[in-house]
């Protein structure tokens, strides 16, 4: 392994160097210390680790996939697979106009019904707030949805989204996948369906490995 | 520190203990990390004869509500012995030594684990002690600090806990139960190895000065033995590849 990357647990000293405590790091003192079980990388002055494990924790402007548990008279709530609840509020999917005594929610989401979302605010004090307007969001009609650790999310999206792209075209299906580890894969065929839930779960269990992109492709060709 | 009267020779004149052991050695330990499905995290430990569960959940919704704290998230421990864990039928409900137990592993493990990350929001780990030999609160914070690696919650530092004690006026590293039951002290320590600090430290028995900062030597020594192991346990899990 090399100098720049390194495998840690928690208290682990990534580096000492003058470097920016980034994600999943502390600094104390001098010293950069790892929070987490991961991977370590230094790029661009920062120190960040990759965690190999751990509970999605929201951010601001992740595309995350949820799940409709409950409304209130202005707003959903969705399980986004965190220790919080997220908030889509009414007017997102009504329009300026909505008026809570005239609008039914029940109407356009039901319970268990799956939203692509982006996640609009989040902060400490608060439930992170959702919203769907935007291009690609919304109420998603159709599709199985497949649980993955959040923390494989970046090597199934792969770099520029390689991977990704790779599984839907070998497989011909419409794959959209949520920062909070949730995956909602639909197909006209249903043998392309089995086929791209297999290359999700392959990646999830190899996520650790080099040229995964190359292994994935293989095996679906083979599968052909 | 039971201050029971045996005929046990607890050290013989070669430095050997009941069990074979010399006073600065432990007994043999392995971890495992991530042996439950169902929980976020979880380890197995065998410390000697004391064989533990450990399992995390979190961080997760509090209930009841009224716990649940705006600034920041919580922890909340249970320590509990199954009913087969000792030679006589445990009680399986909570005494006042689990209870107590609890709150010293709880206090044990806040100052290293990031809770301040996750406002009104809790961490749950249960221990069940299935069988039991002496010095189960440092073999279930040990277990329990790998479980919370496994289950990701972000940490300063893992912490690890080693027994010392006196018997037979002698400073020993890792109390076993006739140790405790008729030694004359026993000191649990647990330890932030990274940080060089201590989270716990309970002293049941009488000692001098110098034998007490002997016994804080010696256990920190431990505790770094016990560390060396638990990163192994991670390792193991998480860099497979590494290890072969």
């Amino acid at each position: 392994m090399s100098e720049k990357r390194k495998h840690v647990i928690p208290g682990d000293v990534v580096t000492t160097g003058p470097y920016r405590a980034d994600q999943n790091t502390v600094l104390d003192g001098r010293l950069i210390i790892s929070t987490t079980v991961g991977v370590s990388e230094i790029a661009d002055g920062a120190v960040r680790v990759i965690p190999l494990t751990g509970m999605y924790m929201p951010r601001i402007d992740d595309m995350v996939v949820g799940k409709v548990t409950t409304h209130t008279s202005l707003a959903w709530e969705l399980d986004i697979n965190s220790c919080y609840v997220g908030f889509l509020p009414a007017t997102d999917v009504f329009g300026r106009d909505f008026s809570a005594r005239s609008d039914e929610l029940n109407t356009r989401l039901k319970r268990g019904d799956l939203v692509a979302a982006r996640i609009a605010n989040s902060d400490r004090s608060r439930d992170p707030l959702l919203t769907i307007v935007d291009r690609d969001l919304g109420k998603i009609d159709s599709g199985e949805l497949i649980e993955i650790s959040s923390s494989k999310i970046p090597r199934l999206i792969g770099k520029r989204g390689t991977m990704i792209q790779m599984i839907e075209s070998q497989t011909d299906s419409m794959i959209t996948v949520g920062q909070n580890g949730w995956v909602v894969a639909s197909s006209e065929d249903s043998n392309g369906l089995i086929k791209a839930k297999k290359a999700i779960r392959m990646v999830e269990r190899m996520a650790h490995m080099h040229n995964l992109t190359d292994k994935v492709r293989k095996m679906l060709e083979a599968e052909k | 520190m039971g201050g029971r009267d045996t005929d046990m020779v607890l050290l013989d004149e070669n430095g050997i203990r009941c069990d074979g052991r010399k006073v600065d050695e432990p007994r043999r330990i392995t971890i495992k990390a991530g042996v439950l499905k169902n929980a976020n995290g979880s380890a197995y430990i065998e410390f000697g004869d004391n064989k533990i569960l450990a399992g995390v959940y979190g961080p997760r919704d509090v209930h009841p509500k009224h716990m649940s704290n705006a600034d920041t998230g919580i922890l909340r421990c249970r320590y509990h012995m199954v009913p087969f864990s000792v030679s006589e039928r445990k009680n399986p409900a909570p005494s006042r030594r689990e209870i107590e137990i609890s709150k010293v592993i709880r206090e044990a493990l806040e100052p290293a684990v990031m809770l301040e990350r996750f406002p009104r929001t809790a961490v749950d780990v249960y221990m069940e002690i299935l069988q039991a030999d002496g010095g189960t609160r440092c073999a279930a914070l040990d277990a329990a600090a790998v479980a919370l690696a496994d289950a990701g919650i972000p940490m300063r530092d893992m912490v690890s806990a080693c027994a010392a004690g006196k018997v037979a006026d002698t400073v020993i590293l890792d109390v076993n139960n006739e140790e405790d039951q008729a030694g004359q002290a026993d000191m649990p320590i647990a330890y932030m190895p990274n940080l060089n600090q201590i989270t716990l430290l309970q002293l049941d028995g009488i000692m001098s000065l110098e034998e007490y900062n002997k016994c804080i030597e010696i256990g920190i020594k431990g505790c770094k033995i016990v560390y060396e192991l638990q990163k192994k346990a991670l390792a193991e899990k998480y860099f497979p590849e590494e290890q072969s």
